[in-house]
């Protein structure tokens, strides 16, 4: 099968897709270390025992698979996988139903299409998604930031303004709640500060491109912005939307999955409008606590007519 | 287009300390027929037949030109040799030392020559392009003229890591290139010059810039480009310096452009100085497993192992030999294949010198390979309908406008040989269309027997019928 270094070219870079993990994994510590700030040592136990589920799969289906288990192991995107589903449910969710995400994630989204670079839908979030409609009360029941989080557990700043707006309240009094923060969720935009510095990480390390991020984040700005501005008492503003939530997560650790992605540069300004617009939609008429799950996983749908109509202009083939 | 590409280490300081040394001609010498244009030269001579310095031993035939012995001697034999490009027919030649010349050097008149008679000059002289593809100048050149080309490329940009033999030709010969310049403007009727160079070149690109001026020619320049792996190849250059593209199925004629090395130029100099046909190159001899990287000047048909004994021999650390560079050379094996006009560069690497891949792993459509790749392809979707063999889909990514250069390979995450395969997609797909080809040939031919069969039969019943009209109307006593 690999012609090897018999033909040409007989040098590489030496980038390798571990390495490419491993940075994620590098650059997901600052959302790790301000949840562990806002809630204590369970988002470490959550992300631990995600790993450790994620792994354990893996190894199964790869055996299952007669694959060669450690090779594959040791590229390290499983581990992504995990730590970003366990990055983006409720601290207080109850370990076994993580693990049911993470087993849902790696056994079904991951290798039941094939493994590493087969699977159409982003692996962490169709765990999400499964465990969002599974066990909906623990998933959209957040600790409060700092206190004890048993007693404190209330819904998301997205869900009460959603509710509020129902309800005919006011923008001022609904922001006036607990759960709302300087400009996004109370909490929430600490992480979202945290996942920005990480994605601006991976940028500098050309890990990811910024296609994906800008367009996801202009997605949900844009409309925000436009929406808040005619009707300001009944839209959140763009900077709302921006910190709250998964935005930034979102933007630029899940969207980002190269797999599930379009894959030429304009495929992927679209795909990631879409998401971000999406996230938009279903954040401000859905019944989620946020939309970014969906909004990806839907996109993800979109990606093969995505990659369509976008292939490149090719050099001395006038136009398309 | 944007300038797609990679900016890579050029290695190219340590062969650069020295100037160009001249490596003797060899006892015995192997001229392929093949140069490395992938077309085989008609020999005309015999074993055992005598040549002499400038003799034509092959003549020029499609993508092949003619072929000189730079020494004179004996052929010994017509035989398959390894060469650069696999094991390949080839005219061995015993130098017998003396050297003796076909006629005494005398400079051409190509002012007084018309356009026409110079290509035929060059065409004799078996010119072709000494940057690698070793494709006959002459034929370039007349292409160019027919089509009315304005603008005579110059490619000096020598972008792939490794080769600096451009480089040295171009500091050491520099008013050669110029004089080259001169007489392919003439032959191709093109109204101006650029000599392309890539700015990781500052010596080579200030003798040129000297040269230019001491010739008080307005119509050369040089043009700095960035240096940007692969930008020497015509393609990406074409656009790099006229903003203009090389249509997919054309020739850069048809965009006013006909490019040639700026190595081949200097060898037109020398065919109008001294009536001599092109019989050496310099190439680079480098890597850490020679004593001295140098560049040099060596006979064509020169084994490589004479090439690596001039410069000091080997180090001990020579894991590999490579003719051409580390991204798009052919790896060759002992000590014995000769020089050829394509042959731009010996690499004798070391394993720290070209690191290897680790094993494959599945495609994660990162897009980096799109990122870097300068015909504007994506890599990641032509390796998806490679390896499920869709001509659809390959045509429509592209595959037929991939250079074979080699950086998504150099990029990939999951050290896919993605050249590789697009390499045998298209062998596949050349072999595929062949075999379409004659099964329609085939099929044309059935149909025309058919044909030629009921005419035949229609022909003997008429003449059947005429005869027997004929019988009853001579005998109509017979009813």
């Amino acid at each position: 099968m690999d012609p090897g270094p018999a033909q040409p070219p007989y040098v590489v870079a030496g980038f390798s897709v571990p390495r490419v993990m491993f940075q994620v994994l590098v650059a997901l510590v600052p959302v790790l270390a301000v949840q562990i700030h806002l809630f204590g040592m369970s988002p470490l136990l959550l992300v631990a025992v995600a790993a450790l589920v994620a792994v354990a799969c893996e190894a199964l289906a790869l055996h299952l698979r007669h694959r060669s288990v450690r090779p594959c192991l040791r590229d390290g995107s499983v581990l992504v996988t995990a730590a970003l589903l366990a990055l983006a449910v409720p601290p207080t969710l109850p370990l076994w139903q993580l693990a049911l995400g993470v087993a849902v994630a790696v056994l079904l989204a991951k290798h039941a299409y094939g493994g590493l670079g087969q699977n159409p839908f982003n692996p962490a979030m169709v765990g999400y998604a499964v465990l969002l409609v599974s066990f909906p009360l623990e998933m959209t029941r957040w600790p409060a930031p700092g206190g004890d989080w048993d007693a404190m557990t209330g819904a998301t700043a997205l869900d009460t303004l959603r509710n509020g707006l129902r309800q005919s309240y006011t923008m001022q009094e609904i922001q006036a709640g607990p759960a709302f923060g300087h400009v996004g969720a109370m909490g929430g935009e600490w992480i979202n500060l945290a996942a920005l510095v990480g994605g601006v990480y991976l940028l500098a390390r050309r890990i990811v491109r910024w296609h994906i991020p800008v367009a996801m984040l202009a997605g949900i700005a844009v409309p925000a912005a436009l929406f808040h501005m005619f009707d300001p008492g009944a839209h959140a503003s763009a900077s709302f939307h921006l910190a709250a939530g998964a935005t930034m997560l979102g933007a630029f650790f899940i969207a980002t999955d190269p797999v599930s992605a379009a894959t030429s540069d304009r495929g992927r300004l679209v795909y990631g409008a879409g998401i971000g617009l999406l996230t938009w939609i279903i954040r401000t008429w859905g019944g989620f606590p946020d939309g970014v799950a969906f909004a990806v996983l839907i996109m993800n749908l979109a990606v093969p007519l995505i990659d369509r109509y976008t292939v490149p202009r090719i050099y001395g083939h006038a136009g398309q | 287009m944007k300038l797609r590409g990679l900016r890579l280490d050029s290695h190219t300081s340590r062969p650069l300390e020295r100037p160009i040394r001249v490596v003797p001609p060899p006892a015995t010498l192997v001229l392929a027929l093949d140069q490395g244009s992938g077309a085989d030269a008609l020999p005309m001579v015999r074993p055992g037949e005598a040549v002499r310095v400038g003799s034509a031993v092959a003549a020029a035939s499609g993508a092949a030109a003619a072929v000189h012995s730079p020494v004179s001697g004996i052929v010994r034999e017509i035989a398959a040799r390894p060469t650069s490009r696999g094991a390949s027919r080839c005219i061995v030649i015993d130098n017998d030392g003396r050297d003796d010349p076909m006629a005494t050097a005398a400079p051409i008149d190509w002012r007084a020559m018309d356009g026409s008679a110079l290509i035929e000059c060059i065409a004799a002289a078996g010119t072709a392009g000494l940057g690698g593809a070793a494709f006959p100048t002459a034929t370039k050149l007349a292409l160019a003229r027919a089509a009315g080309a304005e603008l005579l490329l110059l490619n000096g940009a020598e972008c792939e890591p490794w080769i600096c033999c451009d480089a040295a030709l171009m500091r050491e010969r520099a008013a050669d290139v110029v004089l080259g310049a001169q007489v392919m403007l003439a032959a191709a009727g093109a109204q101006r010059c650029v000599v392309a160079i890539e700015d990781d070149k500052p010596e080579a690109i200030a003798a040129v810039e000297a040269a230019v001026r001491a010739a008080t020619d307005a119509r050369i320049e040089v043009r700095v480009l960035p240096a940007l792996f692969p930008l020497g190849a015509e393609g990406p250059l074409v656009a790099a310096v006229t903003g203009r593209e090389v249509p997919h199925d054309g020739w850069p004629p048809q965009v006013g452009v006909v490019c040639q090395n700026v190595g081949t130029a200097a060898a037109v100099a020398r065919l109008v100085q001294d009536d001599r046909p092109v019989m050496s190159r310099v190439l680079t001899v480098t890597g850490s497993g020679v004593q001295q990287p140098a560049n040099v000047e060596a006979c064509i048909g020169t084994p490589v192992g004479q090439l690596v004994a001039a410069c000091g021999g080997y180090t001990g650390e020579c894991a590999r030999r490579i003719a051409g560079g580390s991204l798009t050379g052919r790896s060759i094996e002992g000590d014995d294949v000769p020089v050829t006009k394509g042959m731009n560069c010996v690499l004798l690497a070391s394993d720290a010198d070209l690191p290897s891949r680790g094993p494959a792993r599945p495609c994660i459509r990162c897009g980096d390979c799109a990122a870097v790749c300068p015909a504007g392809l994506l890599p990641q979707q032509l390796h998806v309908a490679a390896r499920s063999d869709d001509s659809a889909a390959l045509a429509r990514f592209g595959l037929s406008a991939c250079i074979e250069c080699g950086c998504c390979d150099y990029v990939c995450p999951s050290a896919i040989p993605l050249t590789a395969r697009f390499r045998a997609a298209r062998e596949r797909q050349h072999l595929a269309d062949l075999e379409r080809r004659r099964a329609i040939e085939a099929r044309a031919r059935y149909e025309r027997h058919q044909r030629r069969l009921a005419e035949q039969a229609e022909a003997e019943r008429q003449a059947f019928d005429t005869a027997r009209r004929r019988a009853r109307g001579a005998d109509p006593g017979d009813r």
